[in-house]
């Protein structure tokens, strides 16, 4: 299946680690570009082009408080994505909480 | 530090490869042992619900392994491949699920020593084609495989 250009596809979008660690944080709380800096340490004209993406294919919202601008994910539109993904990361998260399990308890036996 | 350990996938578009990353708080030495004592291994590699048959299982360089996951009705999914190398900093293998003959993945999987004992797993999973990879996230494993932490809890009462 083709997939259209990243700016046009949310799939595309999140396929790009450091966009998903923007969606992250705005996951928790709504953040301005500054805030974004502050919490993940990167340059602001970094910040602004991996939010201008995930602003172009609607997973970001943006509104003016004052004369700032907010940032929040969308989250109608990341839910199709998370649920593309998220079978297969649960079978590995069963499979590796299984495997803490086993090392806890050769831990004990070392 | 983290209060759990997180599971990170990477899967982009159009690409026939995964990236699976996650750490563990234990040194290498015993998560390598975890992956080639049979004992280990059969406790967590199954599914929930489903029991594991280890047929063959030679976790050496050249060697190679068949395992069998039933479920209750009594259908069987077999699985197998061979160990291509096998250390405790690189484990390579390929991957045949029988049911989907003829389609093989290699997987790569570094271990690598953190601080505080803990280990960082990388698997490097690489399909034969984009849909092969796409199909084996989008339908194969999540078929009955979500019961939660079901079975976590029965081998915490076990161990007590």
């Amino acid at each position: 299946m083709a997939r259209t250009p990243t700016t046009h596809d949310p799939f595309n979008a999140v396929a790009e680690p450091k966009r998903r660690q923007v969606l992250e944080a705005l996951g928790v709380q709504e953040l301005s570009v500054n805030e974004i800096v502050e919490l993940l340490g990167w340059t602001q004209p970094m910040v602004s082009k991996h939010l201008g993406v995930l602003k172009q294919v609607g997973l970001v919202e943006e509104r003016r408080v004052g004369r700032q601008r907010m940032y929040r994910v969308n989250a109608e539109k990341l839910k199709p994505i998370f649920d593309w993904v998220t079978p297969f990361e649960q079978f590995w998260n069963e499979r590796f909480d299984r495997l803490d399990n086993v090392l806890r308890q050769i831990k004990k036996e070392n | 530090m983290s209060a759990k350990n997180k599971t990170n996938i990477t899967a982009e578009p159009n690409k026939q490869e995964i990236f699976i990353t996650r750490e563990f708080d234990a040194p290498r030495e015993l998560v390598y042992k975890a992956h080639i004592d049979p004992k280990l291994f059969v406790q967590w590699v199954g599914p929930h619900g489903y029991e594991m048959i280890l047929e063959s299982f030679e976790p050496v360089s050249g060697g190679k392994y068949r395992y069998v996951h039933k479920n209750k009705e009594g259908s069987e999914f077999g699985f197998h491949g061979t160990f291509h190398t096998m250390t405790e900093e690189l484990m390579i293998q390929t991957f045949e699920f029988e049911g989907y003959a003829g389609h093989v993945s290699m997987d790569f999987m570094t271990l690598e020593e953190l601080p505080n004992n803990r280990t960082k797993a990388t698997i490097h999973s690489i399909f034969q084609s984009v849909a092969d990879r796409d199909g084996i996230i989008q339908a194969g494993m999540e078929k009955g495989l979500s019961e939660g932490y079901e079975r976590l809890d029965e081998i915490l009462a076990k161990m007590k």
